[in-house]
């Protein structure tokens, strides 16, 4: 029989010195396998007299337990070291981009037609729509444009073959949803209209928004305040300058056009307010009884008032965005900057 | 309206400068568009005479001056001009004095010391090109700055008046309107009667007296039509925009901007018999002023005589009987045309004058008789003559009755409360007669205001004289309800959200296009047609969003851009009635955007298919159906709740080549309302029960739609049946050319139990029965 200290030197050199964990299992079964020198010794033991067996059966587990835990000790080393091997064959470039689709955008217009909607509806302004091939009758007749009015002549509308027309404005609205809806109303009637109108500061189809707020008690200064709260946050300026000039709508009165300090210079005069200092942003005032009229409210107990105001305008202020047609050429190049 | 600021000072002068007039006036709703110096800057210049000009001894086209600057000695000045001579008045730049772009100071010029330089009108900026000195008139003072002689210290104001404001179209009514607003002294022109020195009095007969409620004539005979306009008054219509012509217009003319009374004068001598106003018959026409020769229709009014009409009321004369250089008698008309006789006579023409601009808003009634008396001794001051009596035929004018204002309902409009003393001060400042009765004043408006008539009209006019800027912007109060939130709507913007987060980019199209666009997509297609479009291309209404989803492909593909995802969120165009709002969408090029980690491969058919499952969030009912514009092999039609909802598919290979697309495009559009509608989540028990899966493999015909056995397949499934997909489709070896094959995913589950084989097996027979019969698919061994 092998002295057991002589085989336990050689199985700790034979571990120390596996390089893989296949070689160790080598050496582990060359040991402690079915006919692993130790598990032949052990085997030898049967073959003992009896007194000298329980000595022998000591020494040989011993033995057994230092190639255990030399196994053990060296696998784990293995085992960090393979794992560390993998870990580096596995290292991914990570500065490399991403998998995948793109990312889609919306239309600046959009977004900021859904600005200005959501600023309203903090105020309980709902949305309504109305049809852009509209009648005579709503888009001037009902809002006190009679026929021949000089107010029609500054609105270069678009006919129908049809007889119909292109709304030239989103007041329409106002008077449809009067129609079916009951005061209380607080509406935005956001959407496209159109003036036959195409050069470089107007193309033929833009889009606006229209409020209105009919109620008991609403008045020019509760105008002045929705509107000036509006223009505040929409630029996200609480300090921003604002005016009110008496201006001329059939279908308001008073009538008002609201200006802004500009925004682009900070009211010391550039080329994009002429250099007055000021931008003209909406016109409002309050809905004329003749449109009530048209849509049954009392007008002595409902007092209502209205605006409307351009959105691409808003977005080029909004934006810095300096040629209006840019809107409706659709140019990738262009729209992704909003994205 | 343009009109010098030293004219307006001539009759009101507050004592504001010109920014703060500008200001006040823009204030009260009369915005001033544009400020312009009436000249560019220069200094020192004065009125000079040319003594002598003797050639330049070194020099062929120099001429060594003389001049006259109003100084003890004249002053030598080298000029290069041609036409200086002496005894002309020209104006003399001073050593010192600063031109636009050159500082002027003594030099020696080819030998010659030259003390200042005279000057053209384009050295002064006065005009861009000049061929010579500026020749000044011989009475123009020698020595006097040029600046002040000419007044050129003067701002053209430009204003842009809304169509209520009426009453401003002339410098009286500026006048009153800064005199109100400003509470400075009006001097408005003496008028003085002209008392008749000939007998001759027009005959006149006014036939439409509800449109012509007022119309005086009165002519003036031995007039010399050719004399000199005064300089002030030639230099105040150039510089409100009207070109000097001939005196006797230029009076009319200046009347016209000084008053707001359009005037015309007619060569009486070509006049015959009496004047008739009246309306036009048919088949009538007139040779205007301008020279176009028109077709007058039964509403429109014209001023006639014997041989018929001579002129187009209140819009502009018949070239046949005006005023001209040799005409000798002349009439006079002063009228008032209601401005529904003439509102939108002269847009229909494709005319806008100075005078229907004003008629069509209101001239003030009460006025006409002044205006002609103004004109007569304007024409008699500056052409001589003999005045006859004016005729006038008047019938109903237009009235103004009293308005009553209640105070608390000013209040209430207002939003705050108005001094009732200082609104019926401010009222009476425009011309208004104000009553005060307790809380309410009685307002009678004066003549020349149109738009005071309800009590709406007198609360805008409190709150403009108040100052708007003076009312108060206050946050309003209202009940705080909260606003309907539907959940089974998705909102269009929440639409364009998904689009976006699916990889496509917005675009917004006009609505109009391409006639060719709606043919080409559909033959069949009646688009609504524009009557007045802004160009051919623009003339359709739309009736899909392909066109301008294509157009937008094609623009972004000439600018390089390989890979397009757009999509239009927008209505389509009908009728009236049938406006609906569509989605469409366009993908083109490569699948992915290029990069590293995936391979490249076109998009097809199926990749937008796959978007649009995605933003439905469930599978499609999409049928084979042929659309015109799509290949008929790669096409769909859109069904839900048993209708056609919209179309799917690659362009047609026809369409492909006639856009110039180099590659194939896949569109989609359908009614997006159908898309926004979702149903409310509702919560069913969870399985704790193991579920079975059996994949089966069917041989089908090839034309047969892998649609039609999943329906047959889901319609024979039992309850427990949770899916039922398609996981391959095979075609090749083991088939014959007409063969198929699909390989279905069955999972099965119960939430009460365990599933038994048999059961399992069931439920699987019963789904190749049905495959069997209602496809004629069999199993594949």
């Amino acid at each position: 029989m092998r002295n057991p200290n002589e085989i336990v030197a050689d199985a700790l050199a034979a571990i120390q010195t596996s390089p893989d964990l296949p070689t160790l299992e080598q050496v582990k079964a060359a040991y402690l396998g079915k006919s692993g020198q130790i598990t032949e010794l052990l085997k030898s033991l049967g073959a003992m007299p009896a007194d000298a067996r329980k000595a022998a059966g000591a020494r040989i587990n011993e033995a057994k337990q230092a190639v255990e835990a030399a196994l053990k000790a060296r696998r784990e080393v293995l085992q960090e070291a393979e794992l560390d091997r993998h870990l580096t064959a596995e290292t991914l470039d990570v500065s490399l981009p991403g998998r995948g689709l793109g990312q889609g955008g919306l239309h600046p217009v959009s977004k900021t037609l859904a600005r200005i909607q959501a600023l309203f509806r903090t105020i309980g302004f709902e949305v309504a729509t109305g049809p852009e091939v509209e009648t005579d009758f709503y888009n001037f007749t009902a809002l006190n444009i009679p026929e021949d009015h000089p107010a029609r002549a500054m609105h270069d509308t678009f006919y129908l073959q049809s007889g119909e027309l292109l709304r030239t404005h989103t007041s329409p609205v106002q008077v449809r949803h009067m129609q079916t809806h009951q005061p209380p109303l607080r509406i935005i009637a956001p959407g496209r209209v159109y003036r036959c109108d195409s050069d470089v500061t107007h193309t033929p189809m833009f889009h606006q928004i229209e409020g209105l707020w009919v109620d008991e008690s609403v008045s020019f200064a509760d105008l002045k305040g929705v509107l000036a709260d509006f223009m505040r946050n929409f630029f996200e300026r609480d300090d921003l300058p604002v005016r009110f000039r008496p201006s001329f709508f059939p279908f308001t009165e008073p009538s008002a056009e609201m200006d802004i300090g500009c925004v682009m210079c900070g009211g010391e005069g550039c080329r994009v307010c002429s250099h007055t200092g000021w931008l003209e942003v909406l016109g409002c005032g309050m809905v004329h009884p003749n449109v009530f009229k048209h849509v049954d409210i009392d007008t002595e107990r409902f007092i209502g008032f209205a605006f409307g105001l351009g959105v691409e305008r808003l977005a080029m202020l909004r934006y810095g965005v300096d040629d209006l047609r840019l809107f409706f050429e659709n140019d990738l190049r262009f729209l992704k900057q909003f994205n | 309206m343009q009109f010098p600021e030293s004219w307006l000072r001539s009759l009101v002068n507050p004592a504001l400068d010109t920014a703060q007039l500008a200001h006040a006036l823009t204030m009260a709703g009369l915005e001033v568009e544009a400020l312009a110096p009436a000249a560019p800057a220069f200094s020192n210049v004065v009125v000079a005479e040319i003594l002598s000009a003797e050639k330049h001894p070194d020099a062929d086209r120099l001429r060594v001056c003389q001049v006259d600057v109003g100084e003890a000695a004249p002053v030598t000045i080298v000029c290069g001009a041609p036409n200086a001579a002496a005894g002309l008045k020209v104006p003399c730049a001073r050593p010192g004095a600063e031109l636009p772009g050159i500082e002027i100071k003594v030099a020696k010029v080819r030998g010659v010391e030259s003390f200042g330089m005279l000057c053209s009108t384009k050295e002064l900026g006065l005009e861009g090109a000049a061929d010579g000195l500026m020749v000044l008139p011989a009475d123009a003072p020698v020595g006097e700055d040029l600046r002040s002689w000419l007044n050129l210290n003067d701002t053209l104001i430009t204003l842009k008046l809304t169509p209520n404001r009426a009453d401003c179209l002339s410098l009286q009514g500026l006048a009153r309107e800064v005199g109100a607003i400003t509470g400075a002294e009006v001097r408005l022109p003496q008028i003085v009667e002209v008392a008749p020195s000939i007998q001759d009095a027009m005959p006149v007969q006014v036939m439409a007296s509800e449109a012509c409620p007022r119309y005086l004539a009165r002519m003036v005979r031995g007039i010399d039509a050719q004399a000199a306009t005064p300089r002030w008054m030639a230099q105040r219509l150039e510089r409100s925009g009207i070109r000097p012509l001939l005196a006797p217009i230029d009076i009319t003319n200046y009347v016209l901007l000084e008053l707001g009374q359009p005037m015309h004068a007619f060569a009486l001598s070509r006049l015959h018999g009496t004047i008739e106003v009246r309306l036009a018959r048919a088949g009538e026409t007139l040779k205007l002023l301008d020279g176009q020769v028109i077709e007058l229709a039964p509403d429109m009014l014209v001023i006639a005589d014997a041989g018929g009409p001579v002129a187009l009321a209140g819009i502009m004369g018949g070239q046949p009987t005006s005023v001209e250089r040799f005409s000798v008698d002349v009439m006079l008309e002063a009228a008032f045309f209601a401005p529904a006789a003439i509102a939108g006579r002269a847009r229909r023409l494709g005319l806008s004058t100075d005078s229907s601009h004003r008629f069509e808003r209101g001239v003030d009634f009460g006025a006409t008789r002044e205006a002609m008396e103004r004109a007569t001794q304007l024409l008699l001051d500056i052409c001589g003559g003999q005045p006859g009596p004016i005729t006038e035929a008047v019938a109903e004018l237009p009235r103004r009755a009293p308005i009553t204002l209640r105070l608390p309902r000013l209040t209430r409009v207002a939003g705050i409360e108005l001094d009732a003393d200082q609104v019926a001060r401010d009222l009476a400042a425009i011309g208004a007669e104000v009553e005060r009765q307790d809380d309410r004043l009685v307002v009678t408006p004066p003549s020349f205001r149109f738009d005071l008539a309800i009590e709406e009209d007198l609360i805008e006019e409190a709150v403009r004289l108040f100052g708007y800027d003076n009312i108060p912007a206050q946050p309003p109060a209202a009940p705080s309800r909260m606003l309907p939130q539907d959940e089974t709507v998705l909102a269009d913007d929440t639409l364009r959200q998904m689009m976006v987060d699916l990889d496509y980019q917005e675009v917004i199209t006009y609505s109009f296009v391409d006639p060719a666009w709606e043919a080409a997509f559909d033959a069949g297609a009646r688009p609504l047609l524009l009557a007045n479009p802004i160009a051919s291309q623009l003339s359709a209404m739309r009736t899909t969003l392909w066109g301008g989803l294509i157009e937008t492909l094609r623009h972004n593909l000439n600018r390089q851009q390989a890979r397009v995802r757009i999509f239009e969120l927008g209505r389509v165009y009908v009728s009236l009635a049938g406006q609906p709002m569509r989605l469409g969408g366009l993908i083109y090029g490569d699948a992915l955007p290029e990069q590293w980690g995936a391979p490249s491969r076109r998009v097809d058919f199926f990749d937008l298919k796959g978007d649009l499952e995605r933003l439905f969030g469930h599978a499609l009912d999409a049928r084979s159906g042929v659309h015109p514009a799509l290949h008929p092999g790669q096409c769909a039609e859109l069904w839900a709740d048993g209708r056609s909802i919209g179309w799917i598919g690659s362009l047609h290979p026809r369409l492909v080549q006639a856009f110039d697309l180099p590659a194939t495009p896949v569109l989609f559009e359908l009614d997006s309302l159908v898309l926004a509608r979702r149903s409310l989540p509702r919560y069913a028990t969870l399985s704790r029960f193991p579920q079975m899966q059996r994949d089966l493999a069917f041989v089908l015909d090839v034309h047969t739609p892998a649609g039609e056995l999943l329906a047959a397949l889901r319609e024979a499934a039992a309850d427990r049946v949770r899916s039922i997909e398609v996981f391959d489709d095979y075609r090749g070896k083991g088939m014959t050319e007409n063969q198929k094959s699909l390989a279905i995913r069955v999972v099965m589950q119960d939430t009460e139990r365990t599933l038994t084989d048999q059961e399992v097996d069931d439920a699987v027979q019963k789904l190749v029965d049905a495959a069997l019969r209602q496809c004629n698919a069999p199993l594949r061994v």
